[in-house]
């Protein structure tokens, strides 16, 4: 495209175009308005379903305004007689098998067809035959199909292939006996397919688990930040009389564009969970009894007070959801330390915080999420991004689709939606090492000499290696990311400053993508028990997540989370809760892990009821407000927050609005002092391994509580199951078979779990995902493991 | 991609198919599913099983779904089994015109069949096809690769006897 503009007429105005674009874009530019069903902005032209003709001078036909380009002079009619015939007709032959189910469709009232209809159908059908029947079809939990209405614009069909990368849905058969479907009958497994049913312009795919539930205009759209990854989309949450009905996504375009993850659309269920926490509860006497808010505060007031008096408040550890708000992060933090003590933490899952004084004011990203999509080689370093940052993926997959090249450094060869240029499988213990092999290789020919202790290194160089390194040299523009199972391996320092090492010497980006929707929010905020807000360090630091549970303390706060889900360690976890002597948990949710250590459960609002804000990784604060009442006794993390600090009578916790907690941290913020780059360390030990190791990761749909309630999200298939994965090597060298039982032991505990072969997995290790109560009696997400015949 | 399932094509086709993917650039593997349908087609007893279908995308490098749009779009691909000859009868207008119907009527007599259906014996499947192309010398069939013109009943007792 050239820069140059052409003028055309529409419609009798005179506007101007770039040339390349298609008529109709054009007229949407312009507010001029043409029907259309195939034509998506964000999908190629199929033109096929033949709305939009319009009349152009000189041609003796009706033309497609979605695939006509614009040319110089072009005279465009949309609504001329011989258009609106035109489009008229169209619409005759797009209602003869279209059923008149109007008043039980899902669609019905956001409708396309119905609303081109209005304007161009006829009041009468010609056509008295009967009309086309086609079966419907199971695609699984979250899409609900009703094929007879499907007007094949093949929108659905183009996104799967074009943007989610992973093409399940097809036009099979043809003329009148052609249908939408999967062909084999199988559950849909993209982790966006829900954008089908925004995309689909007519009732044929709709939303499963809101079907039947309600009438578009029955709605109210109050727009929301999504709770779950670090990219922080824009949507709406759909509600009626206090209940969210569903959820859809709001444009952002340097964001979410016009798409929305499949977590984040769906999540929406767990606030409707039969497990929420309705009613503040203490336990008496062994029993769980309701009582009210003052009640509940007052115990949890004087339960830690009594710690304090007989232990010191230093006795005391707080753990918060990465994806809390940064208004209930930053007096989470505020009210400990009003009472001296600074064990809080928000990395739950994290298991090295060796270089957390040298750590940058957040871990982010330095340049936009759009821009990824332009780079010419991204190397993602411990992370399955698809699953852990969808919207982000797609920025990459853009970038590969462009001629980008992708590569990766794991420890499982996870199936991404787009060819991976290099890549190393590496066991986890072995991964730091490939990390020093492509920085020797960066450095060799090159004046920068290696810091002693990766010099010193004696590691395997081989040819994934050198591509990697080559590659990554090469490009103009390249980009390291490291993602949640960097962040939570137990070398994350020294992988973090060899990336940084690697960025340097390669001129790359260093991308951070930790888990949460708001972990830069908790550093800044002070969710870390060494800097306070604004990066302010602490000359005694107070315990990280980690040794806050090794430690024993003898009253823990624990702030929505179910720890024994979230936690990296749950074994530790788990003897820590329940041997302390008192604890307080903030929870949305109940469940009997939580009765049995709780003290006081203090029922905890979700995204939807609360209002906040969240910053992303890009350091974009995003401000919400809530859309409904809390369920039951339910209330806003921020005050119950603010309450518990009046009730120890700590100063300057007189908020009216969460707007105002926001404000004072935010201007505290205007003098936040930006953590330059120090003294590296370059700790290089690696802990030598014997045996097993295991990989844990968070599957996708278990990350949090929330989405971890959403009934219909735990039943696709794209959520890794309860189970030992392994390849058929390491199952053979054990005798186990693919649906089998194991016995899996990692240090004081042992768990029995159904058997997964999975090649993906490299030899020596076994995947076994965390979030699930089955795998809640192990320890650590990465160490030795042992595993047996059951 | 299993192993079972590419077993399920022989190192023959696959070379056969190997031939046809040379035929296109490297990222355009697409453009072969037609050849290779119909050389899986040809070694599985002239129809189509899923499972063959899907070991051929694996092996062409498509979605699974891509090779079932093409292969129910056209109808030169049986999905379901079929006889060891496939009898294919032009009913449209100019052989119709000529005595298609007539023609197959015989055959559905003379077999025990309807439209797609097999003999009993297995050996013939009839079907109704589009116009062949080859008009000029209706009513025409399509007897497995071979075009028959001027086709009389006679014409095919003679093929039907012959092949029995
Ligand atoms: S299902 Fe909907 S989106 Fe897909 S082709 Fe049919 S009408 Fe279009
Ligand atoms: S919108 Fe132009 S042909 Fe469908
Ligand atoms: S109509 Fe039969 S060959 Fe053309």
């Amino acid at each position: 495209m050239t820069d140059e503009t052409i003028e055309i007429e529409i419609d009798g105005k005179s506007l101007s175009a770039q040339p390349g674009q298609m008529l109709i874009e054009v007229a949407d530019a312009n507010d001029i308005r043409i029907p259309r069903f195939c034509y998506h902005k964000k999908l190629t032209v199929a033109a096929n379903c033949r709305m939009c003709l319009v009349e152009v001078e000189k041609s003796p036909k009706p033309l497609p305004a979605c695939a006509t380009p614009v040319a110089p002079g072009m005279v465009v009619q949309t609504h001329s007689a011989k258009a609106l015939d035109a489009q008229k007709s169209v619409m005759e032959f797009l209602l003869i098998n279209h059923p008149l189910d109007c008043p039980i469709c899902d669609q019905g009232g956001q409708c396309e067809l119905q609303d081109v209809a209005m304007g161009y159908g006829k009041d009468v059908s010609r056509y008295t035959e009967r009309k086309r029947v086609v079966a419907d079809k199971d695609i699984g939990p979250l899409i609900a199909t009703e094929m007879t209405r499907c007007i094949h614009c093949t929108r659905c069909v183009r996104f799967g292939e074009e943007v989610a990368g992973l093409r399940e849905l097809g036009a099979t058969g043809r003329g009148e006996f052609t249908e939408i479907g999967t062909y084999i009958s199988h559950s849909i497994k993209s982790e966006l397919s829900g954008n089908v049913i925004d995309l689909c312009p007519v009732g044929a795919l709709t939303a499963k688990p809101s079907r039947f539930t309600s009438r578009p205009w029955e709605l109210e759209q109050m727009p929301t930040i999504a709770p779950h990854d670090c990219v922080g989309s824009n949507m709406y949450l759909h509600t009626r009389r206090q209940e969210v009905m569903r959820a859809a996504p709001r444009e952002n375009e340097a964001l979410n564009e016009t798409w929305l993850s499949d977590r984040d659309r769906f999540s929406y269920e767990g606030i409707h969970s039969k497990e929420r926490l309705l009613t503040p509860r203490i336990k008496r006497n062994g029993k769980w009894v309701d009582v009210d808010w003052q009640t509940a505060l007052n115990v949890a007031k004087i339960g830690l007070e009594k710690i304090i008096a007989s232990h010191t408040a230093e006795k005391v550890g707080a753990l918060i959801s990465p994806s809390a708000t940064t208004e209930e992060m930053y007096l989470l933090q505020k009210l400990l330390r009003s009472l001296d003590c600074h064990n809080v933490d928000h990395r739950l899952r994290q298991a090295d915080f060796s270089g957390q004084g040298l750590a940058p004011n957040f871990y982010g990203t330095p340049i936009r999420f759009k821009e990824l999509s332009t780079l010419d080689s991204i190397l993602l370093v411990g992370s399955h991004l698809q699953y852990e940052q969808p919207i982000v993926n797609l920025k990459v997959r853009k970038a590969s689709l462009a001629g980008g090249k992708v590569m990766a450094l794991n420890p499982i060869d996870y199936d991404f939606n787009y060819p991976l240029h290099a890549k190393v499988i590496a066991k986890p213990f072995d991964m730091l090492n490939n990390l020093i092999a492509i920085a020797k290789v960066l450095a060799q020919g090159s004046s920068q000499g290696l810091p002693g202790t990766v010099a010193a290194a004696n590691v395997e160089v081989n040819d994934n290696i050198r591509a990697i390194a080559a590659q990554l040299k090469a490009s103009n523009s390249s980009a390291l990311i490291l993602g949640a199972i960097a962040f939570n391996h137990p070398q994350f320092n020294a992988m973090y400053e060899l990336a940084e090492l690697i960025s340097d010497m390669s001129g790359s980006q260093l991308v951070c993508l930790p888990e949460g929707a708001n972990s830069a929010g908790a550093w800044l905020a002070g969710a870390i028990p060494h800097r306070e807000a604004v990066s302010l360090d602490i000359k005694k630091p107070g315990l990280d997540a980690k040794r806050m549970m090794e430690a024993k303390l003898k009253a823990y706060i624990t702030f929505g989370i179910e720890p024994e889900l979230d936690c990296a360690n749950p074994s530790i976890v788990k003897r820590a809760l329940d041997e302390a002597d008192f604890n307080v948990v903030v929870t949305a949710f109940s469940s009997d892990s939580i009765d049995a250590f709780a003290d006081v459960q203090l029922p905890l609002a979700t995204f939807a009821e609360t209002s906040g804000s969240y910053v992303n990784a890009e350091g974009g604060w995003q401000t919400f407000k809530g859309t409904v009442k809390p369920k039951g006794e339910a209330r806003p993390g921020w005050k119950i927050l603010r309450v518990l600090g009046n009730l120890f009578d700590v100063e300057g916790f007189a908020y009216t609005t969460s707007i105002e907690v926001q404000h004072e941290l935010r201007k505290q913020l205007e003098t936040l002092q930006i953590k330059n780059r120090q003294e590296r360390r370059f700790n290089m030990d690696t802990p030598h391994i014997e045996g097993l190791q295991r990989i844990s990761t968070w599957p996708i749909y278990r990350g949090d509580s929330l989405v971890r309630h959403a009934e219909s999200l735990q039943q696709t298939t794209t959520n890794d199951p309860a189970a030992v994965a392994m390849n058929s090597k390491l199952a053979a060298e054990l005798y186990l078979k693919d649906g089998g039982e194991a016995v899996v032991k990692q240090q004081y505990s042992e768990v029995r779990l159904p058997v997964r072969i999975d090649e993906r997995v490299p030899d020596g290790c076994a995947y076994i995902p965390g979030g699930y109560s089955e795998t809640a009696a192990l320890g650590e997400c990465f160490g030795k493991i042992d595993i047996e015949r059951s | 991609m299993s192993e079972v399932q590419q077993a399920l094509l022989s190192d023959d086709a696959k070379a056969k198919i190997d031939v046809w993917l040379a035929k296109y650039p490297a990222d355009r593997r697409q453009s072969a599913i037609i050849p290779a349908l119909h050389i899986a087609q040809e070694e599985h007893h002239g129809w189509l099983p899923e499972n063959v279908i899907e070991a051929v995308a694996d092996y062409v490098g498509i979605p699974h779904i891509a090779a079932f749009e093409v292969a129910t779009f056209y109808s030169m691909y049986d999905l379901k089994p079929v006889g060891k000859h496939k009898i294919g009868v032009c009913t449209s207008i100019s052989c119709m015109l000529r005595g298609s119907d007539e023609l197959a009527d015989h055959i559905k007599q003379r077999l025990d069949i309807d439209w797609d259906g097999t003999s009993s014996d297995g050996k013939f499947t009839l079907q109704e096809v589009e116009c062949l192309g080859a008009c000029r010398h209706a009513p025409a069939v399509l007897f497995d690769k071979a075009y028959l013109e001027n086709v009389t009943p006679e014409d095919i007792d003679k093929i039907i006897a012959g092949e029995e």
